[in-house]
Parts: structure tokens; sequence; C-alpha cells
């Protein structure tokens, strides 16, 4: 058996997190700090905070996002997931080269997507005579996101037992009944899995919004990144508190139910075995 | 997995729900898209606004004229109101990007002084009505630069490498080169501007920093020591750190007038319009001075702001006429000369 | 109906979206604004020389860093029971949940003349650093940032390896050492891959932390592209020349390392 890691071993581990957590306890110490310095304390406030409420465009950034990431995530979850179903029915010659298309916006940097997809925009925006805006914006993240939702359904799709669908065929069922009754139930974890990786995705993404979202529509990376540029407030660090506490809930929460499902299941494999 | 589903659709739902009711309430007035400049505005007027008006503001900010022009260039966005400066001005007007104003929307034009009227930029005042002016100088903090310091020289004097911040824009980092050697800031001379380019990059090893909004900070903070930045800044700045100089170089400077435009195909121009309006008025020019101190193009406003102000503070917001002689206006520059500001400013910054 | 065509809509989608920006990015870089034909955009990328250089040479100093500090924690994490390697695998998800731009704001208030690691220094007697505004400060941020895109890929591969292949190794002789050198590095080689793309392609691209740890002091590719762009010299077709260079580069150095890859793979009979 391989030994449990030593006592260095251990304390080189815990040196990492504390890399990776001291920059964020400094964002949420200084979020309490009574002046705007960022080094020095002074005392405890939560002005910070309510200034952050009161600011309508922190607000306002903060629904588009949301708003953003939701809409593009559902309707990239919809689209990839008969995307990858289509890839995967079609012949090797054609899903090579249509994946590797796929995997552009993945390979390639950020600021390339952007900044050619800005540039499609203006193009078109010229012809049809429509200006960037929520509408590019969502169009951006949705392209974005797709290729993640396929490669997470993808995987799902090949370990689908294929007689099951002929079965279902055979018993009488239309190909689109037996693709709602059958395939989709079976590849349900990948799409939802795409689901979450297409909404977070969406809801960190800087680079590709800052250059596809015009002038007229904001989303949070980006006003956080006008803030930076401003005289800064600690009401980035009171964004940042809130933020890494929604996240922490969250995590926790996903993690103690699956922790249960999983409980859960052992229960359900002794009591068959049993 | 199936509750998992309509979880997720549940709150979709609930979401946009929520935000359809946060959203501008549609009640036929419409809203207005305005852009301006970071730290230029009291945020207080643009509640008034919406108040008054019942039109909704969606506001923005840039931090340069060259930033603002290419937002405009390769957004084309949605903008209904932009405030860029006078050299800015004209090269939108000289390539047919700003829309002709509608002054019988705008009444209260007549508040403007006469001296922002007719101005080389928009001679006819056709396209522009002005918000703010002032000049540039030098910011230093005197708890840490013992020396008093007189001239453009300072920012690039060794003993001070490493407390320097420059200008991160073209036009006003090459502007204070060339009058620092003495020439126009409008020179159309390539030799003059290849010897201003020399000065910036014999500049940078000494530089802390290139910035624009962020000087706020780092002289406050005595991050930095010193720093060219707008006069009316200096005065903001001043309230939290009391160590902060503003100084004149005595090789002169750059007076600005910022005004405010329409960008054409502006789809509510009406509105920019009622803004603009807004803008001009006295009681709003009044809010806006007390808390950015620049010089407000008002008359009524900025007489009434200069009673409460002490000499010194006079002298800085409003420039005299003896400084402005010494002061260049940034003109709009050829097309050749303007690449060649886009090259060299690249070259600087590399 | 056949099931292939329900990608239809995804291909006219991905033909609009994905191929034709790639299009528009290659015409614009040789094109003039009259819709000539030039190679004036691509010949000016002599000038930039130096920013490919920095900006290759810091995002490969920054993946270096990564591995070298990655690879231990993926490797030490791998032998904890399964509840801790959950915990912490989780603990270093955290914060890349977090939006980038607030964790490199955080390092701004630390690394500054005036900051906490400053404060910290003088009071403990020792000379300040001058840290902020230098390309040290840039790959700070960058490691910081992408550290756990290292991390998650060398772990995921070395955590799946059979445990009885290090039980043969051992009954074959082999010590811990050379248990690591001939079984896990080897294996783990992959997934040092896939971490240097993950890794790499972004800190080559940044704008973002060069700009905001580099006080624009630090010119990277990005900052150079968004500088064409959004920023102060609006020039698209120059811009998108710079773009469709970085990409090539970033392509071939992708195609050379995923060859590395499967040679090792081979190797190693898998």
């Amino acid at each position: 058996m391989t030994r449990k890691p030593g006592l260095f071993g251990r304390v080189y581990n815990g040196l990492i997190l504390l890399f990776l957590y001291a920059p964020i306890f400094v964002l949420i110490v200084f979020s309490f700090n009574s002046t705007k310095s960022r080094s020095v304390w002074s005392g405890f406030t939560f002005d910070w905070y309510r200034s952050l409420i009161q600011d309508s465009s922190i607000m306002n950034a903060f629904y588009t996002t949301i708003i953003i990431a939701l809409l593009s995530a559902v309707i990239a979850t919809v689209a990839g997931t008969f995307a990858a179903v289509g890839f995967y029915n079609m012949r090797r010659r054609w899903r090579t080269p249509l994946m590797h298309i796929n995997n552009i916006p993945m390979m390639n940097a950020d600021i390339v997507t952007g900044v050619s997809l800005a540039l499609l925009f203006v193009s078109l925006g010229s012809a049809l005579r429509f200006n960037l805006g929520f509408g590019t914006l969502l169009i951006a993240h949705i392209t974005f996101n797709i290729p993640y939702v396929v490669l997470s359904v993808m995987p799902k799709l090949r370990q689908l037992d294929s007689n099951l669908v002929d079965a279902a065929c055979d018993l009488g069922c239309t190909w689109l009944k037996a693709f709602w009754k059958v395939v989709v139930p079976e590849i349900m974890p990948g799409i939802i899995n795409g689901l979450i990786i297409a909404f977070t995705l969406s809801v960190d993404d800087f680079v590709i919004s800052y250059f596809t979202a015009g002038g007229n529509v904001m989303t949070l990376p980006m006003k956080i990144f006008a803030m930076t540029r401003r005289r800064i407030s600690p009401e980035i660090n009171a964004l940042s508190t809130i933020l890494f506490l929604t996240v922490l809930i969250l995590l926790i929460v996903i993690n103690v139910r699956e922790a249960k499902q999983e409980e859960k299941q052992k229960e359900k494999l002794r009591r068959s075995q049993g | 997995m199936k509750k998992n589903v309509s979880l997720l659709v549940a709150v979709c739902v609930l979401i946009s729900l929520f935000a359809a009711a946060c959203s501008p309430s549609p009640d036929g007035k419409g809203q207005v898209n305005v852009y301006n400049w970071g730290e230029y505005i009291d945020k207080e007027v643009l509640s008034i606004f919406e108040e008054e008006t019942g039109i909704k503001i969606n506001y923005f900010e840039y931090d340069s004229n060259e930033s603002l022009y290419s937002l405009l260039m390769l957004g084309s966005a949605d903008i209904d109101v932009i405030i860029p400066s006078d050299y800015m001005v004209a090269r939108l007007i000289d390539e047919d990007m700003l829309e002709p104003l509608d002054f019988s929307n705008i009444p209260n034009f007549s508040l403007i002084d006469s001296r922002y009227k007719g101005l080389e930029y928009d001679s006819n005042d056709a396209y522009s009505v002005a918000y703010m002016a002032g000049t540039v100088g030098l910011i230093y903090n005197s708890a840490m630069i013992d020396d008093e310091i007189t001239s453009w020289g300072a920012l690039f004097d060794e003993q001070y490498s490493g407390q320097i911040l420059m200008f991160d824009n073209p036009r006003d980092a090459f502007g204070i080169a060339l009058k620092y050697l003495g020439y126009s800031q409008n020179t159309e001379n390539e030799d003059e501007i290849y010897e201003a380019y020399d000065l910036l990059l014999t500049q940078k090893p000494i530089l802390q920093a290139y910035v624009m909004d962020q000087i706020f900070d780092k002289l406050e903070s005595g991050e930095a020591a010193i720093g060219p930045y707008y006069a009316g800044d200096y005065l903001f700045m001043a309230e939290s750190n009391e160590d902060l100089v503003f100084v004149r170089p005595e090789e002169g400077s750059n007076f600005f007038v910022d005004a405010m435009c329409i960008p054409k195909g502006a789809k509510n121009k009406t509105n920019a319009e009622i803004f603009i309006d807004f803008m001009c008025r006295t009681d709003i020019a009044l809010m806006n001075m007390e808390e950015i101190y620049y010089a407000s193009a008002n008359y009524e406003a900025a007489e009434e702001f200069s009673a409460q102000l002490d000499d010194g503070e006079y002298e800085i917001m409003f420039a005299s006429e003896a400084v402005l002689a010494d002061c260049d206006v940034f003109i709009h520059l050829p097309a050749n000369i303007l690449e060649l500001y886009n090259r060299l400013w690249t070259d600087v910054k590399k | 109906m056949k099931p292939k065509y329900l990608a239809i809509p995804y291909i006219v989608w991905m033909g609009i979206f994905v191929a034709a920006p790639v299009l528009i990015v290659v015409f614009y870089a040789f094109t003039t604004a009259d819709g000539g034909l030039t190679l004036s955009n691509i010949s000016e990328m002599g000038r930039f020389l130096p920013i490919f250089v920095r900006s290759f040479e810091l995002a490969f100093v920054s993946t270096i860093i990564c591995i070298v500090i990655g690879y231990p924690v993926a490797y030490i994490l791998s032998r904890e029971g399964a509840r801790v390697q959950r915990l912490i695998i989780m603990l270093i998800m955290l914060p890349m949940w977090m939006n980038f731009l607030l964790r490199t704001y955080a390092w701004m208030s630390i690394l500054e003349n005036t900051g906490l690691l400053n404060s910290l220094l003088t009071a403990l007697g020792l000379p300040a650093l001058q840290i902020i505004n230098t390309p040290s400060a840039v790959v700070i941020g960058m490691v910081y940032n992408f550290l756990p895109f290292m991390i998650l890929p060398i772990y995921s591969v070395i955590v799946k390896i059979d445990k009885s292949l290090y039980e043969a190794a051992q009954d074959l002789g082999a010590d811990t050492v050379s248990v690591f050198r001939k079984v896990v590095f080897p294996i783990s080689l992959p997934g040092v891959l896939s971490g240097v793309m993950m890794v790499f392609v972004p800190a080559v691209s940044t704008f973002v932390i060069s700009q905001l740890l580099g006080g624009g002091m630090v010119m990277m590719l990005g900052d150079l592209i968004d500088m064409q762009f959004l920023g102060s010299a609006y020039n698209p077709r120059l811009g998108s020349a710079i773009a469709l260079v970085m990409m090539i580069i970033v392509i071939l150095f992708m195609y050379v390392m995923n060859r590395f890859g499967e040679g090792e793979e081979k190797a190693v009979g898998l």
C-alpha cells in the first residue's frame, strides 16, 4: 500500500492553500475597514456594504450577469445536447472535422474569440443595422458555452447502450419518442453537468464580454474591471466578500447533498446484497 | 434529477420576473445612454434627472478621449451623449460621427459663458455644448518631495525614479513632452514629435506607472510622489491628502474644454438633448462643480461657486488670462500626424 | 427524421459564430481600410517583437512555476484519504469560482509600495520591495490565478493510477523514489500537458493581469491587441494581424505539445 503523506507534505500543501486564500482574506478583512486604506486597519464598519447595495450600476451589472448566464446556459444546453446527439450519430469522416471546429472557442485565447466576434458583429451590424449590446453579448456567451455542453454530453452518449433505442423502436416508439423517453434520461447527468459548467463560465467571463457587449450593457466582471481603473472604493471588497460567501455556501450545499446521495446508494447496495 | 431541472427552471423564471420588475418602467419617456469621463459628475444629479423627467439614464464611464473614440468606432454602441474634449470633438465632426444638435431643445445653452462658445473645434456651435473646462498641471506630494517643483522637468528627473506617474493616453503624454521641449502641443513637425518620443522613451525606466484615474488612489495614499493630471482633480485629491501641491509648470500647459455631443445615429436624440439641457442648468452645474472642482461653462454657476473659493483655489480652477496665454488648446491634427501619434505611442508603451 | 440532422442548427451556428469570425480576423489582417490586399499589417510584427518575446517569456515562466509548485500538491494530495482529498480539492476550486479580476485586485493591495507586504516587511525591520508594476508582479498574478488549472489535471491523472501498479513496483524491489520516477511521473505526464495548455494560453494572452499589476509598464500581447480595439490606438486591422500571429504561434505550440504527449503515452504503453 502507498504511504500517507508525511508531515512535510502536509505542511507544504497547507502553505499552498494559505497562498490561495491569503489574498481573499485580505479582501474580506478590508471590506470592514472604516477608511479607504487598503493596508492600514482603522476601525470596523458596514458602510461599504450599504453603499454597494445602493449603487444601482453595480446592481444592474449583477442582474445583467445573472440573466445572461441563465439564458445562455439554458440555450447552450439545449442546442449543445442536440448537437452532441447529432454528432454522435454521424460518420466519423464528418464528425471529426466538426468536433475540431467545435473545439475552437475552447482552445483559442479568450481575447481572440472576443475580438473576432466583435469584428463579426460590427460587420453584420452595419449591414443589418443593429448595434453591439445585450443581443450580441448573449450570442457570444452561447457560442463559447455550447462546446463545453457538447463535450460533457458526448461521453454519456458513448456509454449509452445503442440496443436501448433499437428496442424502444421495435416496441413501436417513433425515433423522437425513443429519444425523449430513453436517450434523454440516460444522458441527463451529462446535460446537467454541461448546464452548470455553462452557467459558471458565463458568470465568470470578462474578456469576451468586454469586446462584444458594446457600450450599452455591462456585466459584473466588466463593472469590476471599470472599478479597478477608477478611484477604488472598498465596495469592491464588500462585493468580493459577498461573492465568496455565496460560492462557499453553494459548494457546501452541493457537497452535502452529494454525500447524502452516495450514502443512500451505498445503503441500497447493501440492502440489495443482503 | 428531474427535481433538479424543475428547480432550475423555477429559479430562472423567478429571477427573470424579478429583473423585469427592476428594469425601467415603460412609461413612454424612454431612456438615455450617457457616456462620461470617470469621476466627472455628481452622481446625485443623475437621480434628480430621472425623477424630474421620468427618463431612465444608463450611465457609463470611459477613461480617455482615445478609448471613447475606439468604442464609438468599434462598438457602434447605442450611445446618446458623450463628453469628449475639444480636439476629439473636432475629430468626430471631421469624421462625420456627430449629430447636429437641435438647440430648441437646449434653451439653457444661453447660460453658457460666451468664452466657451464658437471655439475653434466647433466654430458654429452646431454639434457641442461646453460642459467643463480646466488646465493640466503637476501634482506632487510635498511630504515626499522637498524641492519646490516648477517645471515639467520633474517628470523626467531621475532623482524621483520610481515615484513618477505619467498620463496613459497619447495626446496628453506627448503634449507634456512637447511643452517641456518648448514646442507647440499641436505641432505637425515630425522631427519635433520624434524628439518628444525620444524623451518619453528615456522617461519610461524611471516611471512607476502609466495611469489615468488610477492616479487618484496613488497620489492620495502616497504610493507615488508626482504626476500630471487635471486641475479640478487636484482639488478633489487635496481633500484626502493635504500634502499634495498643484503647480502649473513654467513652460506652459494645456487648457481644455470638454463638451457634450450626440454621436451619429443616436437612438434617443431628443432625450439626449433634454439631458444636455439639464446639465446646463445652473443648480445642476453647481452641484457638479462642488463635486468635481472643474470650472463649469455655465457662467452663473461659475460666478456663484467662485465666491466661496479662496484665491489659491480660484486660481487653480479658473486659470487667469496670464496663465492661459501660456497654455495650448489641443486641436484636431491631420490624419498622417494622428497615425504617427498612434505608432509612436504604441512604441513608447511596448 | 434521422438523428444526425439534429446537429444541423449548431453546424449553421458554428459556421456563423465560430468559423466566420476567424476568417474575418484573417481578412482584416490582410486588407486595408479601402479593401485592398496588403501585407503591411503583418510586416509590422517586427516592431512588436519585444512584446511577443515578453509575453511568451512571462507565460513560460509562470507555467514552469505552476508545474514546480502544483505538481507536488497534486502528488501529496493523491496519497491522502478520500475524505481529505475531496475537501482539499474543493478548497482548491473555491477561489476559481470567484471572479479572477477580484483575485488580481487583491494582489494589487498586497504588492503595492505602500501595500500590506511592504508594511509587514518594514514592521519586521526588513527593506521594502518594489514589486508592483514589474514583470514579477505580473508573474505572481498569473501563477496565483492559474495554479489550480495546473493542480487539478495532474491530480486527476495521478489519482486514477491503479494502486496495484505501486504494489507491483514495490514487490519488484523499487523504493519510493524510483516508484515515483518510473511509475507515477511518466503516467502523470498527460495531466501535466493539459495543465500546461490550461495555464499557458490564458497567460500568454492576458491583458487584465498585466494592466492591474503591471501599471501599463509591462505590456503583453493582450494589452497590445486591446489597445488596437478598445484602447488608445484604434487600429483593428493591425490588432487582427497581431491576434492572428499570436493564434498561429499558440496553435503550433499546442500541436508540438500534443505530439510530445502522444509520444510519451506510447512510451509508457498506455
